[in-house]
């Protein structure tokens, strides 16, 4: 067959076209729609579309990521800074920039251009999988003893730029601690607990009583979701997971604490001075690793040193800490970010929701 | 000769360091960002970032005799063999804008906490400077790296590093935050055209190593995603460059963010991605032909040139004193594009030792504003009214950097400018000479400007902003702007340290004829 490879236009196939599709019609929708509300819903549906077609792809920790960040926390973030705004987008005069079109223009064109030479999807001799990555699956096994070769590649092989990105994340993080603040700890209450009944009545009230099934159902659900974001950050070896993702999801847990029980609950329990010092003790822990490589007599991030009578077990070692260190940051900044917007705004009216 | 005191020096320190130098330059201070953010106080964030950066440019320093020793210095992350690991490759040409990013990273600290302490609150203290350690992490690591990709993870955090540290400046004028968001935009739609190239080129390559993809590119051969990879990431480095029509983020990011970011930036962040294009055209792509002559001669060399004049007309309009200097930093940049757009060796020698030059001169003028700002509370021209008389020190300082900037005899500028036109005659080009000496002219008005104003003009008498006769520079702004002043002197009668460098540099790029 000399090199030739062709895709078969099989259910899998049919199945991606119908994701793209989606996806074009929810990105027209996002753009014409004015209701920011639905606008925020909708890039979450894209989100989570996009997730699925990335698993049709067989790009599961991918989907997972994309999952977790767009359809999740990236959402409530989203409504969280939707409170700062309006909930309708100004209306805008219909103006015709032309230099933009024909930028837009030129740049589709120029990715037009290049899908001629492009290697056909999932062809097994393109450079991509002939290559870099099939030394990957080659060498993932006997040398890091980790059988998800993504997170060998993410936080072995290539960890120097996940320990670059988690400092990404770090700057993001001190990006909304300069700019937004944090609003300071948490406020205690200002009157005393409540004694008689009626008191009690209206404190309930104030905390959202008659979300009765709500504060039930996530007084349930948070220690669920918790134990599930330890299980993805230590089945990251194994499976679909990490450091990234399990921070969003922890992340997310304390962010549905604080939108049930008030902003005010959920800075008791994770405080703001705690969240600061996580943000950056997460990158710190990360470098850390590799400054102790340094030190051993290795290079920086070199794991085979942690135990240098077997080297699969010192990469596993090394690639669980330096996931410690990303799940801390991350988890960390995401909750910056949902303090810096929610503290700048009085409180969350249970009417809002 | 020179090579032999370095191997002298270097056999001074421990073998530890020597061996992970490249690393331990770009870590330290990475890693010194999240300690500042812990250090709650803003003095003592201060002290931690001015002992790390000390330490920084001590190990630029020590990377440069290695250069000078071995010609390059290679380091492999967590010792896995490229391609398949991340290598720092430090030879000739980055070294240079290692030194001077870790060199103006430690001058501009030293002359910043002055006027930090007046201009961000004390909460925001240590925070900002744990920003301004990752910026220069940032800018290193792109820098320094082997690897196309991690290029693109530390422009990131360089750049976003940058947009807040811009916005910081919107305590003293609120203009800062729409002038951040505006960056924001622009900055990460540059940051996306550079990595949807970097994509095409991993789908052409199947690497990321920078090597690496110049050996599999003519290999392969021509095809037209490599064309398409090439456009973006040229596109997509030019925003970041602020190569002219990309560039209308840099004269708000420069002028309304505080003193400190504004004379840190406008002395690194452009020169850092200036020299990433310079890599990625001339380095990763050196498959010559199909698109370098065409581009270089048919889009870089007219926009160069439309900078350089465009931009100076600009400037010399401008009454606001870091915006003039912002808008003469775009015009700047077109004469070291114009020396790459040139394709050849004494070009791109002669375009790097402006960017060297330029971070000098710059540098020294956003220094000079500063502290007259830090004084007066001078911001516009005419502020700088009797200022010679007043404070004979800075306004000295600041005329020799601007007669630098003009190219005058005696400078700095006048060494990268007459190699420019010298390269410019080789190759024929008679209109960028033309260029160059029109450009030149416009620089004269517009530092005559702010020169007549300091010297010629008595200071206003009685105004409300009552003038302290004692009124001196503080010694600790003062002393990086007389370095900076000297260095603008001293470079002018040696300027063998740079043009060393880039001549190496352009050498090893363009395969030798560099004279």
């Amino acid at each position: 067959m000399n090199g030739e490879f062709l895709t078969p236009i099989d259910a899998f196939t049919v199945i991606d076209l119908i994701f793209m599709s989606m996806l074009v019609v929810v990105g027209i929708a996002i753009v014409r729609l004015k209701d920011l509300f639905a606008v925020v819903m909708l890039s979450g549906v894209y989100s989570l579309v996009s997730a699925a077609w990335f698993v049709s792809l067989d790009a599961v920790d991918v989907a997972f990521t994309e999952a977790a960040v767009g359809a999740g926390i990236s959402t409530v973030l989203m409504l969280g800074a939707m409170l700062l705004t309006a909930r309708q987008a100004a209306p805008t005069k219909p103006a015709r920039h032309w230099v933009a079109l024909i930028v837009v223009c030129a740049t589709g064109a120029a990715l037009l251009y290049a899908t001629v030479d492009m290697p056909s999807f999932g062809d097994p001799l393109s450079a991509p999988n002939a290559y870099i990555g099939l030394e990957y699956l080659k060498r993932t096994g006997p040398e890091t003893g980790v059988p998800n070769v993504v997170s060998a590649v993410l936080a072995s092989y290539r960890g120097y730029d996940t320990f670059g990105e988690t400092t990404v994340i770090l700057t993001a993080g001190l990006g909304v601690v300069l700019i937004l603040g944090l609003g300071g700890p948490a406020i205690k209450r200002k009157k005393a607990p409540a004694k008689t009944k009626a008191a009690k009545a209206n404190q309930s009230k104030i905390l959202g009583a008659h979300h009765v099934v709500l504060r039930v159902i996530s007084k349930l659900m948070i220690p669920v979701i918790i134990i599930y974001g330890a299980y993805v950050q230590f089945h990251g070896d194994f499976g679909p997971g990490g450091g990234f993702q399990a921070g969003l999801i922890i992340a997310s847990a304390i962010i549905l604490y604080a939108l049930i029980y008030g902003i005010d609950a959920a800075k008791e329990a994770v405080p703001p001075s705690l969240v600061r010092l996580g943000a950056a003790l997460g990158v710190l822990i990360y470098g850390g690793v590799g400054v102790i490589n340094l030190l051993l007599g290795g290079n920086f991030l070199e794991y085979n040193i942690l135990n240098p009578t077997h080297p699969a077990h010192g990469q596993e070692l090394g690639i669980m800490f330096v996931e410690i260190g990303v799940l801390v940051t991350v988890a960390s900044v995401m909750l910056i970010i949902f303090y810096g917007f929610t503290s700048r705004q009085p409180d969350i009216k249970d009417k809002d929701w | 000769m020179s090579a032999l005191i370095a191997s002298d020096i270097l056999s001074l320190l421990p073998a530890w360091v020597l061996m992970h130098a490249a690393a331990l330059l770009v870590v330290t201070p990475l890693l010194s960002g999240p300690i500042a953010l812990i250090l709650s106080r803003g003095r003592l964030a201060w002290a931690w970032a001015l002992g790390i950066s000390i330490i920084t440019f001590m190990l630029a320093l020590v990377l440069y005799g290695q250069v000078l020793e071995h010609g390059s210095v290679m380091y492999v992350f967590g010792n896995w063999a490229p391609p398949v690991g991340i290598t720092y490759n430090i030879d000739a040409l980055n070294i240079l804008i290692l030194l001077i990013v870790a060199g103006m990273g430690l001058l501009s600290l030293i002359n910043g906490l002055p006027s930090v302490m007046q201009e961000i609150e004390p909460k925001d203290q240590a925070p900002f400077f744990a920003a301004y350690m990752l910026c220069l992490a940032g800018l290193m690591g792109v820098a320094i790296t082997g690897d196309a990709f991690n290029v693109f993870v530390f422009l990131e955090i360089s750049s976003i590093s940058t947009y807040i540290l811009v916005a910081m400046g919107g305590s003293k004028d609120r203009r800062a935050l729409t002038s951040s968001f505006n960056y924001l935009i622009l900055g990460t739609i540059g940051a996306t055209f550079f990595v949807i190239g970097l994509g095409l080129v991993y789908m052409a390559t199947g690497t990321l190593n920078m090597a690496d993809i110049t050996v599999q590119l003519h290999e392969n051969g021509d095809s037209r995603v490599v064309r398409a990879a090439f456009a973006f990431i040229v596109i997509g480095l030019g925003l970041k460059t602020a190569m002219f029509p990309l560039h209308t983020w840099l004269p708000g990011a420069y002028s309304y963010s505080p003193t400190m970011v504004g004379t840190f930036l406008a002395s690194t962040a452009t020169k850092v991605a200036f020299y990433a294009m310079v890599r990625f055209i001339f380095g990763v792509f050196s498959t010559g032909e199909p698109f370098d002559g065409a581009l270089l001669e048919l889009v870089l060399a007219p926009m160069a040139v439309a900078a350089m004049i465009i931009c100076s007309v600009q400037a010399l309009y401008q009454m606001d004193l870091r915006k003039l200097l912002a808008y003469s930093s775009v015009a700047q940049l077109g004469y070291m594009l114009l020396g790459l757009s040139m394709g050849t060796a004494a070009g791109l020698s002669a375009g790097l030792l402006h960017m060297f030059n330029h971070a000098l001169m710059k540098g020294a003028l956003f220094m000079g504003v500063g502290i007259f700002g830090l004084r007066y509370g001078v911001r516009r021209v005419p502020d700088l009214a009797g200022l010679g008389k007043t404070m004979p020190v800075t306004a000295a300082a600041f005329t020799v950097s601007g007669l630098s900037l003009i190219g005058m005899p005696l400078t700095a500028g006048f060494v990268s400018k007459y190699y420019l036109i010298i390269a410019a005659l080789e190759r024929g080009w008679w209109w960028a000479v033309a260029a160059i000496l029109a450009s030149s002219v416009l620089a004269i008005f517009y530092v005559w400007k702010m020169v007549e104003m300091m010297y010629l003009r008595e200071a206003p008498k009685a105004k409300s902003r009552a003038r302290k006769p004692q009124a001196k520079a503080p010694l600790l702004a003062l002393i990086p702007l007389l370095i900076l002043a000297v260095a603008n002197v001293w470079f002018f009668f040696d300027a063998s340290l740079p043009k060393g460098l880039t001549d190496a540099a352009a050498a090893a790029l363009l395969g030798g004829g560099a004279s």
